[in-house]
């Protein structure tokens, strides 16, 4: 049987268009030290440390031994992991397997990214299959438009709808120290007279691109109820791929095989039967504006086609049903190495009651998401209750 | 002692002119092996300017690009058929922001039109450029057709994009 496991505390930069202050170890010292100070640790404490990264995107290989000084691995156990958008899920859910094998008690994850020294639009065309698909790929955002076309034929939902999902992000942001785009005064009408960068997506339809980084320790029961007044119990954790092409998922957005497999395993393994009820809060992976509705629809939050709708009854808002994102989410900071790590810290950190201005009231169960890959799918349910 | 000073009187340090730059280019070629099935779609598409692809004998599908097993089924696939060269959009886009084309490192022209394309008699789809622009005049589920280069050297480029069909 797998141990118990908690998130007991986190730490986030503050992330921002071009930290220049800081070189990529000091970057994630600030994460790592804030992490720490959470839980009145030391790095002595810490049994292993698991680190997420897109080398290709700084061009910085070997962070763990170049950054060593700033993530404090000397003579410990690690693992670096590199895969895509899911990079940062990918790892909490490797540090709870990790404690869970009963082989460490108390694992740190990091991520990071320092997207300001390298060439973000050009790394992630470079993801893509050299034969097949890289002669032919149109960057983050023209990959992401031609789905989003895809969707809005599928489910009718509007470039209004979608706005309001922008919106939603950079408002919330602002109540969220560590966000980089807070944009308190957007509207909706901002979003549609935006620059357009490919049919149907505007530039605030679209994440930026961020410096930050986050750490999270995750520990085995006993040490968790020592450390923590109220630690973010691991419930569910799930992952699911798709073919490796980005033409062999039939609908894309409008159908994402991947984030519907591994919710439905997660939900199951958690108990829930109808998400919309029994998750308090979600912190999703959204890239863009239109791929938040299209997950509401795959993670079950509501009826095909009626994401649109969702987001027009403000069910997400921060004072709705389900609040997704009160972080500000992906739209609001996006460095990728970090941002599906930052979606478990904030959604711990709603669990721990710690998430500030933008505490969903009473949080007792929360997910996680990572998506990235060739539309892979990270699931975490974290949750109050032991499981 | 807080070592970490609070974020804000950090953002206030990030001023360019207290950053000191180090000018590093880094110009790299890479050269990649199509492998087997890779090699047969390409000299088809380079000789005879066809497309192929290879079906599944369990669930029939047509896998574009080929492959040597189903990602549904796990059967060996070795059976290659011919698709398109006229499609169906399944998600288009127009390209307006301008952004580096590694494989030539130099930025791709925009606008461009751009495309998921489910060519007949294939069940995935390809990513591929349109000849068109205007937004008002593409749709999903509009019916296009592969206009292949006159000197074709066996790449994805031997497609030089999709004509949208007359209705």
């Amino acid at each position: 049987m797998p141990r118990r496991v908690a998130i007991i505390a986190t730490g986030q930069t503050k992330h921002a268009a071009r930290r220049l202050d800081v070189n990529i170890a000091e970057l994630i010292t600030e994460a790592v030290t804030r992490a720490l100070q959470d839980a009145d640790l030391t790095m002595r404490d810490i049994d292993a440390v698991l680190l997420g990264n897109m080398e290709p995107f700084e061009g910085f290989l070997f962070p763990e031994l170049w950054a060593v000084e700033g993530w404090g691995g000397y003579m410990k156990p690690s693992v670096k992991f590199n895969t895509g958008g899911t990079v940062g899920t990918t790892t909490a859910i490797a540090a709870y397997y990790y404690v869970a094998s009963g082989i460490y008690d108390t694992v740190m994850a990091i991520g990071f990214q320092k997207q300001s020294e390298g060439h973000t639009q050009t790394a992630i065309t470079t993801v893509g299959d050299p034969i097949w698909e890289r002669s032919v790929m149109a960057g983050a955002i023209g990959n992401f438009a031609v789905m989003a076309t895809t969707y809005m034929h599928e489910s009718g939902v509007t470039e209004e709808q979608a706005a309001k999902v922008a919106v939603k992000a950079r408002r919330n942001a602002c109540l969220n120290e560590y966000a980089h785009l807070q944009m308190p005064d957007i509207t909706v009408e901002d979003v549609l007279k935006s620059e357009m960068l490919a049919y149907p997506v505007k530039r605030l339809d679209m994440c930026p691109q961020s410096d930050g980084a986050v750490a999270v320790i995750f520990a085995e029961e006993s040490k968790a109820q020592r450390l923590a007044p109220r630690p973010a119990w691991i419930k569910a954790v799930a992952t699911a791929h798709e073919q490796q092409y980005m033409g062999d998922s039939p609908k894309r957005l409008a159908e994402m095989r991947s984030l519907i497999a591994a919710s439905r395993r997660a939900y199951q393994a958690a108990g829930i039967t109808n998400p919309r009820r029994e998750l308090d809060v979600a912190e999703i992976y959204e890239v863009a504006s239109f791929a938040e509705l299209a997950m509401y629809e795959n993670l079950g939050f509501c009826e095909r086609g009626e994401g649109g709708k969702l987001i027009d009854a403000g069910v997400t808002e921060l004072t709705g049903e389900l609040p997704v994102n009160p972080s500000g989410g992906v739209l609001s900071t996006n460095p990728i190495g970090a941002t599906a790590l930052i979606r478990v810290a904030e959604a711990a950190l709603q669990i721990m009651g710690k998430a500030g201005r933008r505490q969903v009231e009473g949080a007792r169960t929360a997910l996680a998401t990572g998506y990235g890959g060739n539309a892979w799918t990270d699931i975490l349910i974290l949750s109050r209750e032991k499981p | 002692m807080d070592r970490h000073p609070h974020p804000e009187s950090r953002e206030a340090v990030s001023r360019e002119e207290t950053t000191l730059r180090v000018p590093f280019l880094l110009d790299v070629e890479y050269r990649y092996a199509v492998g087997q099935y890779g090699r047969r779609f390409f000299t088809e598409l380079r000789d005879h300017a066809r497309l192929m692809g290879v079906r599944c004998p369990e669930c029939e599908r047509v896998y574009v690009p080929p492959r040597p097993v189903c990602g549904i089924c796990y059967h060996e696939l070795h059976e290659w058929v011919e698709v398109g060269p006229e499609g169906t959009i399944v998600g288009w886009t127009v390209v307006r922001i301008p952004f580096i084309d590694p494989m030539t490192g130099e930025q791709r022209p925009v606008p461009y039109g751009f495309a998921i394309i489910r060519l007949d008699g294939a069940a995935t789809s390809l990513y591929h450029f349109l000849d068109e622009t205007d937004e008002r005049k593409i749709r999903v589920g509009q019916r296009v057709r592969a206009v292949f280069r006159e000197k074709r050297e066996g790449s994805l480029r031997d497609i030089l994009h999709f004509r949208l069909l007359e209705e």
